[in-house]
């Protein structure tokens, strides 16, 4: 197995608040990770960890062969990013938001143009580029986002929550995307809370109160909890951890 | 190196793209400032035009009748009322119907032919101290200026015991002359400060400050990014200010405009430091608002834009070393009214550089990619 993410109890405090406790996990290229929880679980505290964006307390962790806690700048050119609030700018169209993030990442004028080009094939963007995107729906927001994540073509992604609030059709393109992604080599890391979109997922783990309460494919989670489906699986666990 | 070079090529072209497209912003970076410069020097003023003046003339000769006169023509009085009464005069102060009184008394022609001096009162309103300074020391030059006549027969020139009064280097009292250039500093201060200052933050708040904290970019390219647009925008808001002060007032620059421009361009990398520290430091615009509105207001007073330095206590005074108005304001007006040459401000230069840097290095060094 290529690794890719390896965590080793690591664990990240705010104060006497414990927001992620102890977690130990591989990623291996290519997967789709799914990051299970309730809202305050710890998910974002930890994808925030894995970016480099927030310094962990203990434990060990590296990401894309890199030191989260003394190479958080290397990691950064080798993943993309697409937080849970929003990331492009409402007052730059789409073509110049993908050539800002495009260019900060060092691609030159040529590649911007082509990688543009390409993205806007895969989500027939072609006719909006020049549209700013506070007037761009949401759905299209959040796929225009996941895929500029992508334009430096990083080994990992990570996805925190992607598809609050996009309707279901909406949501169903955006898993296919991801689906080609993984096929392309990279690694997705995705956090939801929706558990139709865990059954998507290679592997799964499930965090409730900052701790990892499961890890495994959808499959071997539902056999083991005896469950018709990945809900009744997040159920049993959250019920199981707080009494 | 190229690579470093094009990414702030990209920040400060995505910046101006923003400004360019705020349609609430551009008015306040052009036209509010500029409205402020027309309208500011002529109503910060202290220059007294028709004072109030109630004249008690008890002697009723020729000579307190000229002396009325030479009052009544000056344009900085207005003769609100001639009695001839003491008490007159006094309640016509409390009244607020006038702002001061000259009160003659009698034998007034006889003393000033006879011993060659005379004696006159004064009563000032001084609610307003230095409007009533300004005042009395306008009427005292009018009657040294009486006793020095030589009309006045028997009285050699300048012999009364009246001190003579003189305004140098600006004897007309041109106030905006005085305050045009400050006014100039502090507003292209206080766009460049408080654009700068929720220019981050305002990222932050959106959530966009979080997608580019996780990409490779250099703290000193993003901070450098931001301050550039504003930079530019503030110098262009100095170049028509002195457009303005020219055309308008009528002052020119006295010294080098190479060194005016060498002086602000400084001083606004200090003060956009400063901004920028405070945007690194806050979470919220308000917070950011908040500090750079308190900057300002006291800077503001402390700099010697309105009152005069002098006039400090010595611990006030002290506050001014870290004060970037002071420096800034105080340097511009020398070279731009008494054509000063570098070096007569190099300590202002100097002490704003290193405050550039200082503020500089403090925003980088608080701006924070990882948490």
């Amino acid at each position: 197995m290529n690794t890719v993410i390896h965590t080793h109890h690591l664990t990240k405090c705010f104060g006497t608040f414990t927001a992620v406790e102890d977690l130990s996990f591989k990623v291996a290229r290519g997967e789709i990770f799914g990051f299970l929880g309730a809202n305050g679980a710890g998910k974002t505290t930890a994808i925030r960890m894995l970016c480099g964006l927030l310094k962990p307390t203990s434990g060990a962790a590296s990401v894309a062969g890199f030191n989260v806690f003394t190479q958080s700048e290397q990691i950064k050119r080798h993943i993309g990013y697409m937080c849970q609030r929003f990331s492009l700018y409402e007052d730059l169209t789409v073509a110049e938001n993908i050539a800002f993030y495009g260019g900060i990442y060092g691609l030159s004028r040529k590649e911007i143009r082509l990688r543009s080009e390409q993205l806007y094939a895969r989500i027939d963007l072609a006719h909006a580029r020049h549209t700013l995107i506070r007037d761009l729906p949401l759905g299209w927001r959040q796929k225009l986002a996941f895929l500029s994540s992508l334009l430096h073509r990083p080994e990992i992604v990570f996805l925190d929550e992607p598809t609050s609030g996009v309707d279901p059709i909406t949501r169903r393109q955006f898993w296919n995307l991801i689906y080609e992604t993984a096929e392309e080599g990279i690694t997705v890391f995705v956090t939801t809370h929706y558990m139709d979109e865990a059954e998507y997922c290679h592997r799964v783990l499930v965090m409730v109160a900052g701790r990892m309460a499961a890890l495994d494919s959808p499959e071997a989670l539902k056999r083991q909890y005896g469950a018709t489906g990945m809900n009744e699986v997040f159920l049993a666990l959250v019920r199981s951890e707080q009494p | 190196m190229k690579y470093a070079l094009r990414v702030l090529f990209i920040l400060i072209q995505k910046e101006f793209k923003q400004i360019f497209r705020n349609r609430s912003l551009l008015p306040v970076i052009f036209v509010v400032p500029m409205l402020q410069l027309l309208i500011l020097p002529l109503a910060a003023t202290f220059e007294m035009k028709e004072i109030r003046m109630h004249v008690a003339d008890l002697d009723c000769s020729p000579q307190s009748r000229a002396l009325t006169e030479r009052f009544a023509g000056s344009p900085f009085f207005r003769l609100v009322n001639v009695s001839q009464s003491y008490a007159a005069a006094g309640e016509d102060i409390t009244g607020n119907r006038a702002d001061m009184s000259l009160e003659i008394p009698p034998h007034f022609e006889r003393d000033l032919s006879r011993e060659g001096a005379a004696k006159v009162h004064l009563t000032v309103n001084a609610i307003n101290s230095s409007a009533a300074a300004l005042a009395n020391a306008y009427s005292l030059s009018i009657i040294g200026g009486f006793h020095a006549q030589p009309s006045v027969p028997a009285s050699p020139a300048g012999v009364a015991g009246l001190a003579e009064e003189q305004f140098w280097y600006n004897p007309r009292l041109d106030y905006p002359t005085y305050m045009v250039p400050g006014i100039l500093v502090m507003l292209v201060a206080i766009i460049g400060l408080f654009l700068s200052s929720i220019n981050m933050v305002r990222e932050k708040e959106i959530g966009t400050m979080e997608q580019i904290n996780v990409t490779p970019i250099r703290k000193y390219q993003l901070i450098t990014g931001k301050f550039f647009p504003f930079w530019v925008f503030a110098l262009i808001d100095a170049t028509i200010g002195l457009l303005l002060a020219r055309l308008v007032y009528g002052i020119p620059v006295a010294g080098s405009i190479a060194l005016i421009y060498l002086l602000l361009v400084t001083f606004l990398l200090a003060i956009l430091g400063v901004g920028l520290f405070f945007s690194a430091i806050s979470r919220t615009q308000q917070q950011a608002m908040f500090m750079a509105w308190f900057f300002v207001m006291v800077f503001v007073l402390l700099s010697g834009l309105f009152t005069p330095v002098e006039s400090m206590p010595g611990w006030a005074r002290g506050f001014n070393t870290i004060n970037p108005f002071a420096y800034g304001i105080k340097a511009v007006r020398m070279v731009m009214l008494k054509g000063s040459s570098f070096a007569d401000v190099q300590r202002e230069f100097y002490a704003l550089l290193a405050y550039a840097a200082i503020t500089l290095s403090l925003a980088v060094n608080r701006y924070k990619k990882t948490a």
